[in-house]
Parts: C-alpha cells; structure tokens; sequence
C-alpha cells in the first residue's frame, strides 16, 4: 500500500440515481483515489452497480435512467454537455460481470479498442500494444500462439482476463469491474485478483464485488452500499475490523445480504 | 396451515398414479396428433409434386420430323448473291409446305392440306429461314430439314390423344377401290369388335331415351293432375317419340350383322394396307366402307398383309385428325420423327404456339425484377432495422411507426400492386410491364418482413456485446456497425432471401402494373417490358391449347427449384454462421 496516493482521480457529490420512479442511488459522496482499488460492496440490488456505471455514463443507454449531482474527474464534470460519453469510455475502461469478448479473435478483440480510437499509426505499433495489453492482463502466455483462434474459445477465466486485455488496450486511466471474478472457479479468481493488484500500478481501480474476502484482499479502500445509500466509506482494513454503522457491522459478520 | 410432509405423502398415492397416466396419455395423444398432421402434409406435398411432375414431363421432350425440302434457287436468291437479307425475304412457309405435299402427293383438298400443314410448327419456317441464311450455300440444295413438329402432332406422339389400337385381323381383305373411296371385305368378322362397341352405344342410347320417356310421363301426370290438359297431351306425345325411338334403337341393337354408319362422335376405325389407309364411315361385322387415305385400287390382301386399327377418342373429340393421325404414323413408320429433350423450353421466350413457347423471358424478367427488389429493399429494409432497433428511443411515434410495419406485413400483395400503379406509374412516371416497376413495388412488399426479421436478429444479439463495445468507447453507429449487424447478418440474410422468396413467386400486384402483357423478346435491362415467372405460370394456365398444361407444370416445376434453391440457401447461412453464445 506504499505507492496509494491521496490524488482524488473521481470525486463524486451528491449523486442521485433514478430509475423512471424508482429512486436507485440515494445521495452518494464517494471519492475515487489514484493508483488505489477502490471495492464496492453491499447485498443485491443495493446499487453498487449502478453507481459504478454512473462513472463512465453507460448508463446513458437507459432511457428511463436520471442521475443528478456532481461527478469530476480530474476535476472535470463527467456529465458536462462537452463531455462526449465516447471519449470518456476510452478513459474510464470497464470490465464486466460475465466475460464477453467479441466473437472475432483475440488479437481483434484486443485491437478493436486502439482501432477505433485511432491510438496507433500502423500495424506494427498495433501488434505491440495488444501484446503489451495481452501481458499486463496476465494471459500473454496462454494466448501467443492462438491470436486468431476466436476469443470465444477461451476458458471463461482467459476469457475473462481477454475482456481485462480488451479494457487496458485504450490506455485507459480508471478501470471500473462489475463483479469480474463471479463467474469464475476459485483458481481463475485468484488470477484475477493477483492481476488487479498487478493494475493499480498504473490506474485506478474500482472493483464491485459480492465477495466481502475478494473485497478484503484486493481493495484499499472499500465503500459499503445498503438500499441505494453509501453506509460507509474508508480504508479498507478499517470497514472490515472497525465499522462505524451497525449495518456494516452486521453485513461483514454476515448477519445478512 | 399446510403440512409438508402431509403432502410429500400424496406423490405415493393411487390418485397420484392416476394423474400420471392422464399425463402421460396426454403426452401420447399430442405425439399422435402431431403424426397425423404431419403424415397429411407430408401426403399433400406429395399429392402436390406428383399432380405438377407427371403433368409436367410432356413439356421436357419435343418431337422433329426430317422432310426433305427443296430450297430453290430461283425462288430463294434468283441473282445468287449470297446476301442474307435478300434470302431471308423468300417464303420459307411456302417451301415448308412443298416439303409436305412433296411427302404426300395424294393430299389434295383444301381442307385436308390444311390439316397436312397443321401437324409441322409454324415456327419451322422461320429456322428454315434462319439456316439459309446462316449458311447462304444451302440455297438451290435438297437437304433433310428438321421440321419441328406442331403441338397437336408432339402430343399426338406422346398418347395425349389416346392410343391408336391395332386389333386381330385375320381373315383375306377384299378390296373395291372407286379412287376416293373404298369397300373392303373380310373373310372373317375381323370388325366385330367395332359393331359390338357400337351396339352397346346403342343399347345405351335407347336407356336414355326411356329416362326421358319416364320424365316426360311424370310431367303429364302433373298436368293431368291440374287439369291442364293441352301441356298433358304434348308431354303424351314426346313420350310415345321417345319410347318409339328407344324401341328402333333396341331393335338395331338385337340385329345380328347389318351396317352401322361411323361418324365424328364414334370410335375411329383404320384399314391399313402398307402406307395406305381406309378411313371406314360405314361399318359391319365382317367389312365396310370409307375414305381412302393415299392411292389405292382394287385388290385383294392376305392376312398380315393389312391391320385394323381403331381410336377410342372419337374425332370430335380430340384435336388432332384422323388425316394427321394417319400422316404421322406413316412418318413414324419412315422412321422421320424423333423425339429429343426441349431444350427450346429452357432457352426460348413466350410464344403463342405452344411447341415454341418458353421460360427463358419470364426467368430473366423474374431476375431484373428481383434485382430491383433486392437492391431497394435488403439497403432500405436493414438501415430501416438499425435504426429503429439500435437509436430511436421508446416512445409514441416511434411505437406507431413499429405497429404499422407490423400491419403492413400482412396487407395483401394486390394493395401494393395498386399502390404501385397510382404512385409509381402514375405519379412518377415509371415505365410500365417493366422491372423498374415490378421490383419497386415488390420492394415495398417484402420491406415489413425484412425490417421484422432484421430487427428480430440484432434483438437476439446478446446485450453483453453491446456493452462491451460501448465499454470500450465504441459510438453507437461503431457498436451497431461493427458488432450488431455483423453478428445478426445471418437472420437478417435469412429475413431477406425467404422474403424475396415470396415476391419471387408473387403474381398479383405485378398484374396490377401490367407485367401480364404478352411478351415475346428477352428483357435486357430493368426497363424493358418483361414479364416474371408467376406470371407467366398464370397466363399459359389460361391458354386454351392443351400442350400449355404441361408446360404450365413445367414452369411450376422450375419456379420450384428456384425457390427450394433459395430457401436452401437461407438454411444454409442459418446453420453456417449460426453462433451460440
């Protein structure tokens, strides 16, 4: 934890999230450190995860979605008129709960991001990033000799690191992950937490997750999310040894969710 | 309060055992109706196929028959030029018919050369005409030219008009030739079979008489009945007419031996003595008088030396005439008739004379047409689907627009055939019998199903895919562009071929804007006038020659293998780019 900084990479106030007239996100105030994982955790449907797709405006796709309050980052307002959603993704990467690459191969998936962005020149600076991605996702190895064996072909974990490979490609800044390790075995998730603690070296981190060890483990800094209200938010070892709510308390004891 | 383990209880008891077999019986019957159904579609597809194929195999062969004919110099190219336009302005009908007379000089009236022309096309002449000028060094030469034979001749050939029987002949033929006519005797009752075949006519004949005699005496009865007694007295009398007439056809019918007449409405009898027939109009059981067909005199013929046949059909009955039907197996037994695969069918365009008529204009129509179609529909139809699936947000209008698409997809072709003939004719001046206009209106028709197949497909495309793409920062045009229309382009490909499918084998609304006009030539672009394959199904079903039956199945049948080909195709992309996810 020596290289955690105290940069403030996303502050965000007040946030307020509705769904047509279903009030998701209750008045949250969360601020995103750099170079530090940042866990979400909270029982279903507390919404953790729609709070984290507030970061890079997927939400947007939803019709019926509202969010009020301030969201910066780098002190900029993610949600300004001037903002284009499309440049933000390319900043704030996200990984997703179920792995899912593009059913093309593994070096397009990995290409497709920098293609689009139009972050390399020509083809030889391309092949260098998807295998400098394709090594900083940990799946180099596995993946060398195949990279037009189609992504789909993977196990669910390689998948899974493909789609981290996939995110990192962009050169992002933050990288947000919806639960990435609950579709995985136990030695799969071990990889992947080795791999986020490998990323945070070189972005900030914000990790939604169910499993309050993988928060434990990986983390920094954890948030904890109960019926669309922030409980709690600090050091990581402080929520999990010294809450202040009860509801915290009775959530890492596991009295419920 | 409900006990658990009470009902875990009732899975062991007899009613539970009961219920089972209901269940299952159920099951069974649903498996059986399932059979059924498909056991009698599977029989009306096969009732279907073999009703079109055994009436469509006609069509595939067609008859030649190799005359000598003389291409006469003086006629032809009198200052022997050699120059195909002047060759070509000769009277190669008149040539043609000199080959017939030529083949049988003993043709003589009016009527009976007409009959003679009849049984060779009149699309001989102009292949006739074609080779002379093609191949100028012909003229002034006798060469063996194969004439095509006519439809009524081709489906002679084939048995469409009956069979012509030959019966036991056995006794000594006399003959009494006048010329014209002849008296032939037997020395067995070799046309025996003729009288009893006529005597049962008769007996038949006198059954009907006596119903009517029946019928008219119920009428008098009910005129006695109202006392109207002036109709009773006419009914009595048409009774006693029709019972007197009964009586005398009974009586001939009895009568051993005695001659019967043979008109157009009886059994064709043929005396045949080598290349030369009698035609009999009069008949008994052992000889009979009639026509004579070639030159004949008197004589006597052995046994073997001469056959009698006999045509069930009778004259009036069937197109062809006993002249031709005489003629014909005299050039069957020269061994001058052929018959070989029509080739003509698959390469021609129509015709009015079925033995030239062909498909060849209605499938290069039915191409240009679905060229239109499928260039103004598959663009339209897909970006119509992007946009409606991928950008336009969920509200009123937009739920309007997606009901009426719906609707559309059911309305009756013949609306968009008159949409198209007020607006596309009308107002803008297409050009009419076109595929201009047969493709656009047909692109209107199939644009619904290949809107709702599109928007089918990219809705299956998985949610995660979008996600990703947008994740990464993809726009929404690059999300739909590069990865939902990629992956849906299997159904969306499916969508289109069974849609374009449909306006391949659609007839109404192409009526609506004239492509059911009488069309010769080839097409050779979208403007031409043309005419597409249903249509020309359609039309040759109503033409009253009967060799346009077969080629109307005929025609069906390529229609079919169209379609199957693209129906196949569409299974074909389903299964190769199918993706699981």
């Amino acid at each position: 934890m020596s290289d955690m900084t105290d940069t403030v990479k996303i502050s965000t106030k007040n946030v307020d999230v509705f769904y047509g007239d279903n009030h998701a996100i209750n008045d949250v105030s969360v601020d995103i450190l750099h170079n530090t994982v940042t866990a979400f955790i909270g029982p279903s449907g507390c919404g953790k995860s729609t709070f984290l797709r507030c970061l890079n405006r997927m939400n947007d796709t939803i019709d019926s979605c509202k969010i009020t309050g301030d969201l910066l980052m780098d002190g900029e307002d993610i949600y300004a008129k001037s903002v284009d959603p499309v440049q933000l993704r390319a900043k704030v990467g996200m990984v997703f709960q179920k792995p899912n690459p593009f059913p093309k191969s593994i070096f397009d998936n990995v290409a497709y991001g920098p293609r689009i962005h139009g972050l390399v020149g020509n083809k030889t600076d391309l092949e260098e990033v998807v295998e400098k991605s394709l090594r900083r996702a940990a799946i180099w190895k596995e993946v060398k000799d195949r990279l037009h064996a189609p992504g789909t072909s993977l196990s669910g974990g390689q998948q899974q690191r493909l789609c981290i490979a996939r995110a990192i490609a962009t050169a992002p800044e933050v990288l947000l992950m919806d639960e990435p390790a609950s579709a995985l075995d136990p030695i799969a998730t071990a990889q992947i937490e080795e791999l986020i603690d490998e990323l945070r070296h070189n972005y900030s981190v914000v990790i939604v997750t169910h499993s309050m060890q993988q928060a434990a483990r990986v983390s920094q800094k954890t948030a904890f999310f109960h019926l669309g209200d922030m409980v709690e938010y600090g050091d990581t070892s402080t929520i999990f040894t010294n809450p202040v709510d009860q509801r915290t308390q009775d959530y890492i004891t596991g009295r419920f969710g | 309060m409900v006990s658990m383990t009470e009902l875990s209880k009732i899975h062991n008891s007899p009613e539970s055992a009961a219920r089972l077999k209901k269940r299952r019986a159920a099951e069974w019957r649903l498996k059986a109706y399932g059979i059924l159904a498909i056991v009698l579609a599977g029989a009306a597809l096969i009732t279907l196929m073999w009703s079109v194929v055994s009436k469509a195999s006609g069509a595939f062969t067609e008859s030649y028959i190799s005359l000598p004919v003389y291409l006469e110099a003086d006629e032809i190219d009198p200052d022997n030029t050699g120059d195909p336009t002047i060759i070509g302005r000769a009277n190669y009908g008149g040539l043609s018919k000199d080959a017939l007379k030529a083949a049988f000089p003993f043709v003589k009236s009016r009527g009976d050369k007409r009959e003679m022309y009849d049984i060779i096309s009149g699309g001989a002449a102009f292949e006739l005409r074609e080779l002379a000028m093609t191949t100028p060094s012909v003229v002034g030469q006798t060469l063996d030219f194969r004439f095509l034979a006519s439809d009524i001749a081709d489906l002679y050939l084939k048995g469409s008009y009956g069979e012509l029987i030959e019966q036991n002949a056995g006794g000594n033929l006399t003959v009494e030739s006048s010329g014209k006519t002849a008296v032939v005797n037997s020395s067995a009752a070799d046309f025996a079979f003729v009288m009893a075949r006529l005597k049962e006519d008769l007996r038949g004949k006198a059954a009907f008489n006596r119903d009517q005699a029946a019928l008219q005496e119920n009428g008098r009865a009910v005129f006695v009945e109202r006392g109207d007694l002036v109709e009773a007295a006419k009914r009595e009398a048409e009774r006693d007419r029709l019972i007197a007439l009964a009586i005398e056809l009974e009586a001939r019918a009895a009568q051993d031996g005695g001659t019967e007449v043979l008109d157009k409405s009886s059994p064709s009898v043929l005396v045949r003595m080598g290349e030369t027939w009698v035609k009999l109009t009069a008949v008994s059981a052992t000889g009979g008088e009639g026509d004579v067909i070639g030159t004949l005199r008197n004589v006597k013929l052995a046994t073997g030396d001469w056959q009698v046949y006999s045509q069930d059909l009778p004259e009036a009955s069937r197109k062809v005439s006993d002249l031709q039907i005489v003629l014909i197996e005299n050039l069957r037994s020269a061994g001058v008739v052929e018959t070989v695969f029509n080739t003509r069918f698959f390469t021609a365009g129509d015709s009015r004379e079925p033995e030239l008529a062909g498909i060849w204009g209605a499938a290069v129509g039915s191409f240009w047409t679905m060229l239109v179609t499928i260039l103004l529909a598959f663009p339209i139809g897909v970006m119509a689907a992007v946009y409606l699936e991928e950008f336009a947000k969920k509200n009123l209008m937009n739920t309007f627009i997606e009901v009426n698409i719906n609707n559309l997809a059911a309305v009756p072709s013949i609306v968009y055939g008159l949409l198209g003939l007020a607006v596309f004719l009308g107002f803008f001046g297409v050009p009419r019998s076109a595929p201009l206009a047969g493709g656009i209106v047909l692109a209107v028709m199939t644009l619904p199903t290949i809107i709702i197949a599109s928007r089918a497909a990219m809705a299956a495309v998985p949610p995660s895919i979008r996600d990703a793409a947008l994740g990464i920062g993809a726009s929404k045009l690059q999300t739909a562009f590069h990865h939902v229309l990629p992956l849906s382009m299997p159904g969306i490909l499916t969508g289109t071929i069974i849609g374009m499918a449909r306006a391949l084998g659609e007839t109404a609304p192409l009526i609506m804007i004239g492509m059911v006009a009488f069309i010769v030539d080839v097409p050779t672009g979208i403007t031409d006038s043309a005419t597409v394959l249903p249509v020309q199904i359609y039309r040759w079903s109503d033409f009253p020659e009967r060799a346009f039956e077969a080629r109307t199945s005929a025609a069906i049948l390529v229609l079919l293998v169209f379609l199957v080909l693209m129906n196949g195709l569409a299974v074909f992309l389903r299964k190769r780019f199918e993706r699981r996810w």
